[in-house]
């Protein structure tokens, strides 16, 4: 299979075999597997200028012209090699201060000398790669922000949790890492299901699926009010072909994990973005599929059927779990207004146990902030933003790196206690302070009058 | 109760956490027949606590009330007796999540100094996961074996009193993970090495001065580790509060400010402000910085073995 990487295309068939962090060299199509160390090649030119004082930018500086390096990578010259004709010519580079030359070899390394390396897919890459490449997919929440909400929710094994994500899977995908198989997990989903591509690239073992579950938001209002029944699921016949067709894609991606043995960042991304197309043309793919469906027998109704079925049954069983309003945490990262999902999911949640918002911004997190207070049942209230800087370490070089990032998001955490059943309705803004019982006032109010 | 698995009510023997309110909380252990005092008045264990369910509201002798809730990691790390500097919940995070972390994994670090982060290792970690902890201070490492037994996670945790910089971490290449915070880790790195797997596995070194950090990056270069990355995280806590700005008089004539419209026809209505209920003021929700914060912990550098 052929893969698109940083302006390279590449099999990874050679890459089987090897152990997770071994670096790659692209040739012509194909991977090479140099060795992990390099020879450095640079210690030669000892020679180096004090300052830049006679270095003039005229532009002249590199003997080489655009064309002799095209014609040196046309003929396949070795990156390192082009690296090196680079330098000799370059009538500069001597003038040039120690840490100048090696800033030079540097960028040219990372133009000609592209490597690659292959690593096991973790929430730390995998976090740290959405966020570089699609923010927009995870709604800007930084690896930093995710590393401080699976703290903050006390996510380990055994918990029951309940996750509400619209960022790709990805948060889901970290608490069922941090899960290790052990526990259950309910996943809130709006629409016709939830989306899992980025869960897919941390290539889970199968038995981590048999206690996710998930249940459609859109009944959450009914579940609550128990007037829930499965046999008034909304479209349920859309919903079933929209799963089916995500099942496929889903098989398909397993199969080639499966056999590629190494699921790379590059590939899960890969496998990302084709997935993101399936589901932009669920539509397309639908109307295949009922096309299909007519020409071909009963048997496939009789599968539909099945699905169908062993759809209700899961969703009669995340609808058990959740009835026990006995989860262990709640975990919300999503693109909607965080507050009426809030109110209404903490009902499903044990007291004691803590809880985590993220939100892009910090204006509906304050929202969200009061009409908790309003609501009681919530203590420990926080609202927190993390900064993160990374620094650039080098011998008498040492310093912040040059950009860093702007934002990545707010959390709004907490702790849930038993709710208060009488004050609840009434001077509820009240109940949260940490003023006398109610009967003591009562009294003092009495005073007053 | 455990540190690594939820329970619902409050037994004899357990460690629970007093929430007296806004961020005032103490730790107790609960025990049969005695008391505990707060500003709130007496709390009684055996009638008050055990049989209770966590985070129940708890009524105190002079009418005052609490929350008692269940101990996690990080409300450990809030309220443990101090004996060395500590590291908070939010290095930890990052520590945890960069050293890839998850149920199973073999943890190696030194020193243990209070165990705050200790606790937060084993909870990732557990069930089936280890923690070999280094500790050259013979009473600290005495006490953290103590707190380890009575939290009932000594199962998941190796308390080993030695010099770490020169006698490594008592294993070899059993490790996933190795975490230094000792004023000269460099002096480590080796041993950091010899621990982790042959196969490969994560360090990470706390130091709080850059000359330490370059010291650190130097040894793991030359020890062949790769992936040498050094950052910094900050926590901001913002207080959520309603401001009200009043609007200054700018002369404008009487009749106008005596004007029902005033408020919406004056600046409040721009943005999201919403009209104050006072006149002359504008009031809206805010989100406002500390006074004071954490301006710096430490640095945190991570390196790869492969």
């Amino acid at each position: 299979r052929k893969i698109i990487f940083e302006k390279q295309w590449f099999y990874l068939d050679n890459a089987i075999g090897h152990t997770y962090g071994t670096t790659f060299e692209v040739t012509s199509g194909g991977n090479l597997q140099p060795k992990q160390e390099v020879e450095e090649t640079n210690t030669e030119t000892k020679e180096a200028g004090t300052d830049n004082r006679n270095i003039v930018d005229d532009g002249k500086s590199q003997k080489l012209t655009h064309d002799d390096i095209k014609a040196l990578k046309d003929k396949g010259i070795k990156g390192q090699e082009i690296v090196q004709q680079l330098i000799e010519n370059s009538t500069t580079f001597r003038d040039k201060t120690e840490f100048a030359q090696d800033k030079y070899i540097k960028k040219k390394k990372k133009k000609y000398e592209a490597a690659i390396t292959v690593v096991k897919p973790s929430t730390r890459i995998l976090s740290t790669m959405y966020y570089a490449r699609e923010p927009g997919k995870i709604s800007h929440l930084r690896y930093d922000t995710l590393a401080q909400m699976l703290t903050l929710g006390n996510i380990r094994a055994g918990n029951k949790m309940i996750v509400m994500e619209t960022c790709a899977g990805l948060v889901l995908g970290a608490v069922m890492e941090r899960m290790g198989g052990y526990g259950s997990i309910i996943q809130m989903y709006p629409g016709g299901g939830p989306v899992r591509a980025a869960t897919s690239c941390f290539g889970f073992p199968k038995p981590f699926f048999d206690n996710l579950h998930e249940f459609p938001l859109s009944k959450v209002d009914s579940l609550l009010s128990g007037t829930f029944s499965t046999e008034t699921l909304p479209s349920e016949e859309n919903m079933l072909v929209e799963e089916e067709s995500n099942g496929l894609t889903d098989e398909k991606q397993t199969s080639l994990l499966e056999t590629e043995e190494e699921s790379t960042t590059e590939t899960a991304m890969e496998i990302n973005q084709t997935e993101e197309q399936d589901t932009m043309d669920v539509n397309a793919e639908d109307e295949e599929f009922k096309e299909n469906k007519e020409k071909e027998n009963k048997d496939n109704v009789r599968q539909k059927q099945r699905k169908q079925w062993e759809r209700r049954k899961k969703l009669i069983e995340a609808a058990a779990l959740l009835t026990e309003k006995n989860a262990d945490g709640l975990i919300v990262a999503s693109k909607f207004h965080p507050t009426p999902l809030l109110v209404s999911l903490l009902e499903f949640v044990a007291p004691s146990r803590p809880f985590v918002v993220y939100c892009q911004y910090k204006e509906p997190l304050l929202e969200c902030y009061t009409k908790l207070r309003e609501r009681g049942g919530v203590i420990n209230l926080k609202l927190s933003e993390t900064w993160l800087r990374n620094y650039q370490v080098l011998p008498d070089r040492s310093h912040p790196k040059l950009t860093m990032s702007g934002g990545g998001g707010y959390l709004l955490s907490g702790i849930t206690v038993v709710l208060d059943k009488g004050k609840s309705d009434s001077s509820h803004f009240e109940a949260l302070k940490m003023e006398e019982p109610s009967s003591k006032r009562c009294k003092v109010q009495d005073l007053h009058c | 109760m455990s540190f690594v698995e939820y329970g619902d009510t409050i037994k004899d023997g357990d460690t629970a956490i007093v929430f007296l309110g806004h961020e005032s909380m103490f730790p107790v252990k609960v025990q049969h027949g005695t008391v505990t005092q707060t500003k709130y008045g007496v709390i009684r264990h055996s009638t008050d606590l055990i049989g209770k369910k966590y985070g129940s509201k708890v009524t105190c002798s002079k009418g005052g009330w609490v929350f008692i809730l269940h101990p996690t990691p990080e409300l450990w790390t809030m309220n443990l007796p101090h004996r060395t500097q500590i590291l908070y919940s939010t290095d930890i995070s990052i520590i945890t999540m960069m050293l890839e972390l998850k149920p199973g994994s073999i943890v190696c670090e030194s020193g243990t100094g209070s165990g705050s982060l200790s606790h937060a290792l084993i909870r990732t970690v557990a069930p089936t996961g280890h923690l070999y902890t280094v500790e050259f201070h013979q009473q600290r490492a005495e006490k953290a074996r103590e707190e380890f037994r009575e939290h009932g996670l000594e199962h998941l945790v190796t308390v080993t009193n030695q010099d770490v910089c020169k006698n490594g971490f008592g294993v070899s290449n059993i490790a996933d993970a190795v975490f230094l915070d000792i004023p000269s880790p460099w002096e480590a790195i080796g041993h950091a090495k010899s621990a982790l797997k042959a196969e490969g596995g994560r360090i990470c070194s706390f130091s709080p001065c850059i000359e330490q950090v370059q010291r650190t990056c130097l040894a793991m270069e030359e020890y062949g580790f790769t992936e040498i990355n050094t950052l910094e995280i900050l926590l901001r806590v913002y207080n959520v509060r309603t401001i009200s700005l009043q609007i200054p008089d700018l002369g404008k004539a009487a009749e106008d400010n005596s004007s029902a419209g005033f408020d919406s026809s004056n600046p409040s209505n721009q943005g999201s402000l919403s009209p104050g209920l006072q006149q002359g003021t504008v009031q809206f929700k805010s989100g406002v910085p500390l006074r004071e914060m954490v301006g710096h912990t430490g640095y945190l550098t991570f390196a790869t073995k492969s």
